[in-house]
């Protein structure tokens, strides 16, 4: 009873993806684009990226590639998305100890 | 005050004379005193949309070029009162319109204590379109539900973001979406984008939605901006924009496809707009 009702709802539904739902999604790529790049993108993405990735490497191994630093412009507010992907086969470094937890409790 | 509106769109033919001549009667319908510029120099046609080209003397340039005065140029609507029209030239270029010119044209409207001057703004984002917008206080966005409407809309967002003098000052040009040409026939069978997706991909408010409409070039065929006829359904579609405008809350029309009686149903009555 449940298939059946199942398959007639399937006959209704649409399986293609319409044209309008394509106009969508293309057009959702092509505008967050070009907002990109007319609304002036701030020089210094390159330089944020590249110091990030210096800070990070000192305690997680990182891949150049795989970090990404976007902004997002939307009409009245911007979005700066961090994306930064750890490499899975190694352990983090452990992190340097502050000096303070090697000397000897002060009595 | 005086508020300065533009109508723009970026892309060409979308409606944004018919939404100019239409928005500019219904606020002077209301009673604010209105006047509608046609920026589009070289390719003027709010005159012949709102029936005055025949009484066209001069134009726009040549008040910039101080050949004429303003009050020589405008020419007064014979059906409503409060409503005014200052027409572009035919012979002369877009670049004709400098920003200290148009300024001088803005600022006297003020002084002369109209209430909306409504900016027909030229297709394209080069200068004429670029002057329509410069001055502005709101920016009504003239958009189709379809993907090179959509882009270049958004494209003239970016522009009212960047190169307008609000901006200059640091405040914002104040945007409104309205969707014209609308067919939820064909947005249900999923050919046309529907209004959510618009939003969506645009995120500025939607003043309104105007649906695909026989009368609309009927209107023009006429010389009588649609909305004077209040039996049609755009008519009703711009009224609401208008009200919506001024200030008044009313719910969203013309959105999906109307609900057919029992008798059309039967003989398959088409609906009232196309779709
Ligand atoms: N809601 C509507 N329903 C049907 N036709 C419409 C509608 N709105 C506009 N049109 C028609 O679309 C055509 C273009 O309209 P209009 O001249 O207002 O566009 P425009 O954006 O000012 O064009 P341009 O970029 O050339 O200045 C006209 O023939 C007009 O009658
Ligand atoms: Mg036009």
């Amino acid at each position: 009873m449940r298939g059946r009702t199942m398959a007639l709802f399937d006959f209704f539904r649409r399986s293609e993806p319409t044209s309008a739902s394509m106009a969508k999604d293309r057009l959702q790529i092509i505008v967050t684009r070009e907002r990109a790049v007319t609304s002036g993108t701030p020089d210094y993405l390159a330089r944020l990226k590249q110091e990030l990735l210096e800070v990070i490497s000192k305690y997680e191994k990182v891949d150049l590639d795989r970090v990404s630093v976007n902004l997002e412009r939307n009409h009245g507010f911007d979005v700066l998305e961090l994306n930064i992907v750890l490499a899975d086969d190694s352990p983090p470094m452990p992190l340097p100890r502050p000096r303070a937890a090697l000397s000897a409790p002060r009595s | 005050m005086s508020k300065v509106i533009v109508v723009t769109s970026g892309k060409g033919g979308v409606g944004k004379t018919t939404t100019s001549a239409n928005v500019a009667t219904g606020l002077a319908l209301l009673g604010y005193r209105t006047v509608a510029i046609d920026f589009d120099v070289g390719l003027r046609n709010l005159d012949l949309v709102m029936g005055c080209e025949r009484r066209v003397v001069y134009d726009f340039v040549n008040v910039i070029k101080k050949e004429a005065s303003l009050r020589q140029a405008v020419i007064r609507d014979k059906r409503v009162e409060n409503l005014f029209i200052l027409p572009a030239s035919q012979t002369r270029d877009k670049d004709a319109l400098d920003v200290e010119g148009v300024g001088r044209v803005i600022e006297d409207f003020r002084a002369a204590q109209f209430d909306y001057i409504i900016c027909d703004s030229p297709a394209g984002i080069e200068r004429g379109a670029l002057m329509a917008m410069y001055f502005a206080d709101e920016a009504i966005v003239v958009t189709n539900p379809e993907v090179s409407s959509v882009r270049d809309s958004d494209r003239v967002l970016g522009l009212l973001d960047a190169k307008t003098r609000k901006v200059e000052t640091g405040e914002r040009v104040k945007t409104h979406l309205l969707l014209t040409r609308y067919a939820p026939g064909r947005v249900a069978k999923g050919e046309m984008l529907g209004y959510a997706d618009v939003l969506e991909l645009l995120g500025i408010p939607l003043l309104g939605v105007i649906p695909e409409s026989k009368a609309v070039l009927q209107a023009s065929n006429l010389g009588t901006p649609v909305i004077l006829d209040p039996t049609a359904d755009a008519a009703q579609a711009y009224l609401d924009v208008v009200a919506r405008f001024v200030g008044e809350e009313r719910p969203q029309r013309f959105l999906d496809v109307p609900k057919r009686g029992f008798f059309s149903r039967l003989f398959g009555e088409p609906t009232a707009y196309a779709g």
